[in-house]
Formats: C-alpha cells, sequence, structure tokens
C-alpha cells in the first residue's frame, strides 16, 4: 500500500478544504471498500480525508413528510430505523440484504453509493480494466461476465453498480445532496451516475473534491407498500445477481402508482421507468406484470454468459408486484 | 500541517489504554496483533469477508482488518480478551465451549465477538434479511436458527461447525433474556 497522511474532519466545510483540489486525495467514511481497494492497489491516495465523525450522522423528518439521511448514517442505523421500516420498507430491506453485520455497522449511506464496482477485472491491477486505467480495454466483454452488466452498458464497460441500498433509494426519489468548496448542490440520485459510454471512468455527476452530505427522500406514500427482493448465489452475504425494489398502489384492481428499480444489472440502480408507465392505470394481474417488465428489458444486450439476467428479472418482477398486488387485496 | 505518514494514537482497548506511533497504513487488526500482542483476534481474509477478526469498536461489531488504527482514536475496543469478567467466562463463551461451537477455533474469537453483538442488536428491535414483518410495530423477530445463520453469515467457520455455533447463540440469547428479565424483577 501507497504511503498516505491521514487528517480528520470537525465540520463538513473543514472535510472540503482539507481535501482541496487535490486528485490523489479521498474522503474515508466507514472504509469498507476504500481501505480493501487500497490493499489491493487500485486505490493509491496520497491523503485521506477522514469523515467519519462528521455530525452527519442523523435521520430527520423532513417539512414535508420525507425523510432527510445523513451522509454517515451507519447502514445498520438505516436499516433499523422505525421510520425508515414503515414508510419505506424497500429500503430497509435493501439495505439489510447487503453484506454482514459488522459490515452493515462500518459503511455509511455516502460510502454506500460512492462504492465501486466488484467486477474482478476492475478488482486485479494486472489486467487491463478501462474503468481503472482509461483505454486500456475490458476484458469481461469476451471473458467473465456471467454478473455483469445487462442494460445501459457499453463495449468498454460491462460492470454492475453493487448497491442494494442505492436500487431502493432510486425508486424512492432519493436526491442527493452535497458540499464543494463553492458551496452545496444536490443531484436527483437517478442523475448521480453518468452514462457508461466510452468513459466508465468517470462515474458520477458530483463536481470535483465535493463530500457528499446526505441524501433526501421525498414523501412517498407509495412506498408504505413496498418490497425488495434479491437474487445471489447463496443464501446470505452477497452481492446481487439481480434484484427489483418495487412499489405499489392497487385502488379496485387498478395500479395507480407503481415504482420499480433494478439492481446488478447496470453500471447504476436502474430506475425502470419504461414498465412503471405500463403499470400505472393497468389492471393489477401477471399479465400486465409482465408485460411492464418486458417493456423495460427490451432494451436488454445481454453478453453470451448473462442472458439469464434477462429472464431471472422479468420473473422476479412479476413475482415481487404479484406479491404486493397480494398484499394489497387483503 | 506538513503531510505526514504516520500518527501517534491513543486507543482504548479492553479498558485500557496505549499510546503508540502508528504508520497509517497500519490496521487495527495489526495493531492488536504485532503491536500490542492481543493475539486472540485472528486474521482470515484480510479483505473484510471471513469475519475472523470482528472486535467491538463502540460496542458494534466491527472487521477490525477494514479499520485504519488511526480511525480508531477514542473508540472503546473490546477484543475477545476482554469479553470474560471478574475470573469467569462471559456466558457466549461458556455456550460455545458446552456446545463445541467449534472445531479449530480459528474462527471462534469471531464468532464469539458477533455472536455478543448479534444478541444485543436483536434485543435492541433490529430486524434481519430474513425477518418476515419488519415494521417497528411487530416488534423483534423471535431468535430462530433462520435469524441467527443470517445475523451471523459475516462469520466463516471453514470447519463447519455452523449447527453448533447456532445452538451457543441461541442458548446465550435466551440466557441473556432470562438475566433480563429476573434483573426485572
Amino acid at each position: 500500500m501507497r504511503e498516505f497522511d491521514y487528517r480528520r474532519a470537525d465540520d463538513v466545510p473543514g472535510a472540503v478544504a482539507l481535501l482541496g483540489a487535490d486528485p490523489d486525495a479521498r474522503y474515508l467514511g466507514g472504509g469498507t471498500n476504500l481501505v480493501d481497494l487500497m490493499k489491493t492497489g487500485v486505490e493509491r491516495p496520497a491523503r485521506l480525508v477522514d469523515v467519519r465523525r462528521l455530525p452527519l450522522d442523523r435521520i430527520e423528518p423532513t417539512d414535508d413528510g420525507g425523510l432527510r439521511i445523513g451522509a454517515t448514517v451507519t447502514n445498520s442505523d438505516l436499516a433499523a430505523h422505525p421510520e425508515v421500516r414503515r414508510r419505506y420498507p424497500a429500503l430497509a430491506q435493501a439495505v439489510l440484504a447487503g453484506a454482514s453485520g459488522q459490515l452493515r455497522n462500518m459503511a455509511t449511506v455516502g460510502g454506500n453509493l460512492l462504492q465501486r464496482t466488484r467486477c474482478g477485472y476492475f478488482a486485479d491491477v494486472s489486467r487491463p480494466c478501462n474503468k481503472r486505467v482509461p483505454g486500456s480495454g475490458c476484458p469481461a466483454v469476451t471473458g467473465e461476465h456471467r454478473n455483469h452488466a445487462v442494460l445501459g452498458a457499453s463495449e468498454h464497460c460491462v460492470a454492475v453498480h453493487p448497491s442494494d441500498m442505492g436500487v431502493a433509494l432510486t425508486a424512492f426519489d432519493a436526491v442527493v445532496s452535497y458540499e464543494t468548496a463553492d458551496g452545496p448542490g444536490q443531484l436527483p440520485l437517478d442523475g448521480l451516475y453518468l452514462p457508461v459510454g466510452d468513459t466508465p471512468h468517470r462515474e458520477t455527476a458530483l463536481p470535483a473534491g465535493a463530500l457528499v452530505t446526505g441524501v433526501t427522500l421525498p414523501p412517498a406514500p407509495v412506498a408504505a407498500r413496498s418490497r425488495y427482493r434479491k437474487v445471489r448465489e447463496r443464501a446470505s452475504y452477497a452481492f446481487a445477481i439481480g434484484s427489483v425494489a418495487a412499489a405499489l398502489d392497487v385502488s379496485n384492481g387498478i395500479v395507480c402508482e407503481a415504482r420499480l428499480a433494478f439492481g446488478a444489472v447496470a453500471s447504476r440502480p436502474w430506475r425502470a421507468r419504461a414498465a412503471e408507465r405500463v403499470l400505472t392505470g393497468a389492471p393489477a394481474d401477471e399479465e400486465y406484470f409482465a408485460a411492464a417488465a418486458d417493456a423495460e428489458l427490451a432494451a436488454a444486450r445481454p453478453l453470451p454468459d448473462n442472458g439469464y439476467k434477462v429472464t431471472l428479472m422479468r420473473n422476479l418482477v412479476v413475482a415481487v408486484l404479484s406479491e404486493l398486488a397480494e398484499e394489497a387485496a387483503r | 500541517m506538513a503531510p505526514s505518514t504516520s500518527s501517534t494514537v491513543t486507543l482504548d482497548i479492553n479498558g485500557e489504554k496505549h499510546t503508540l506511533t502508528v504508520d497509517h497504513r497500519t490496521t487495527l487488526l495489526d495493531v492488536l496483533r504485532e503491536r500490542l500482542d492481543l493475539t486472540g483476534t485472528k486474521k482470515g481474509c484480510d479483505q473484510g469477508q471471513c469475519g475472523a477478526c470482528t472486535v467491538l469498536v463502540d460496542g458494534r461489531r466491527t472487521v477490525s482488518c477494514l479499520h485504519l488504527a488511526v480511525a480508531a482514536e477514542e473508540r472503546e475496543i473490546t477484543t475477545v480478551e476482554g469479553v470474560a469478567g471478574g475470573g469467569r467466562l462471559h456466558p457466549v463463551q461458556q455456550a460455545f465451549l458446552d456446545l463445541d461451537g467449534f472445531q479449530c477455533g480459528y474462527c471462534t474469537p469471531g464468532q464469539i465477538c458477533s455472536a455478543l453483538a448479534v444478541i444485543e442488536e436483536h434485543a435492541a428491535g433490529w430486524p434481519s434479511a430474513v425477518t418476515d414483518d419488519i415494521r417497528p410495530e411487530a416488534g423483534p423477530p423471535p431468535l430462530t436458527p433462520e435469524e441467527i445463520r443470517e445475523r451471523m453469515s459475516g462469520n466463516l467457520c471453514r470447519c463447519g461447525a455452523y449447527p453448533s455455533i447456532v445452538e451457543a447463540v441461541a442458548r446465550a440469547a435466551a440466557q441473556a433474556r432470562t438475566g433480563t428479565e429476573e434483573a426485572a424483577v
């Protein structure tokens, strides 16, 4: 590991000032991803600015009935919070479906959104990777890509974003707040991640040196009936090979409002707006749930070894929406 | 302040303060084992995947291999060496012994630290990924074997002693509940 300077920030402006415009500096949150990447040499910062103790560890109701979640709230505290469990249950379920109890205690909301892909080529500094070394190539396209992207990828990168939390946050229209030396800013989570194109090394629309300070969930009554379902290669403590966050409001058998987002199929949490359009106003039954999934997955471009994800996601959407519709009918 | 690659920190470990200079690259795990001779905490994968290095930081279970020592300043750290008290094993330790919750024992310190936290997390009402109804009104789910397996999934046991680990955690949790009830009476 490269030697590095370490500074602990006391407040948000102090943290932003400590990082400055140094491209070799990184904010340190829980460290569950960054420290690991430093050990393997994927990340080689010259300075860490520890932001874990910043006073951003609160979850508070907003005036309009939403929730504001601080960037240093741990995954554990987010998932255990009564209002999250009551009003946005799919978010609590998504967080609980990720990592282990130890890692959830360490990991933070800000870090979760900015964590890096777990693509094996990205993690292996002896291999080419366009995300790690721009222009070096993407061995995954012709190599190991069983768990890689089927939506929104390019020939330059087929890596997926590993977050579970982000999938639920995307479904609920979360807005990310950040601070820079020039003042604060906001981005909808759906706009935080840049399209892959031919620049997979450019991952977010955050200005250079920006510190994520929190995430705001707007009020979403539909979210009270929501669910997160994750498919993985073992029963616990593994990244998704496909996941769905869904919320459904049904009245007299007709879908009034639907929210749908996919995980582990793209370089970002994937908001399934085409599916939502099919669902809105449609009868709440399997035929329409399948049609909604198909509408979204029509854009899928699977590689030779990950075509199963298209079927998997279709089945997941139908299963989760059917469960929610059944619950609504009770 | 000029850049520096090391710092002098005071770490609070099992109630004792240790002041030492650490290279910033040093993990809490390596400080415990290599500098302070607290070798109860084990290094397995060193990548946050196996849980052998689990310790409690401010009461919360944490993988010490991904925790930089310099960032652990002013935290209360409890390792397996600090779990027993008053000349008696902690009920979790006793349950692992009585029920053979291990074979080779390498993962055991991490399992024990993790189990201590699982029991507290459950008592605090935290749901898990296998909890059917996570609404706060539903209250904590019964600590079934399925719940214990899910909550302990961050601790791997290469020997596969899982069935008796689950039994040990269940017994210790039941004892903790009885103790609380007795204390309340």
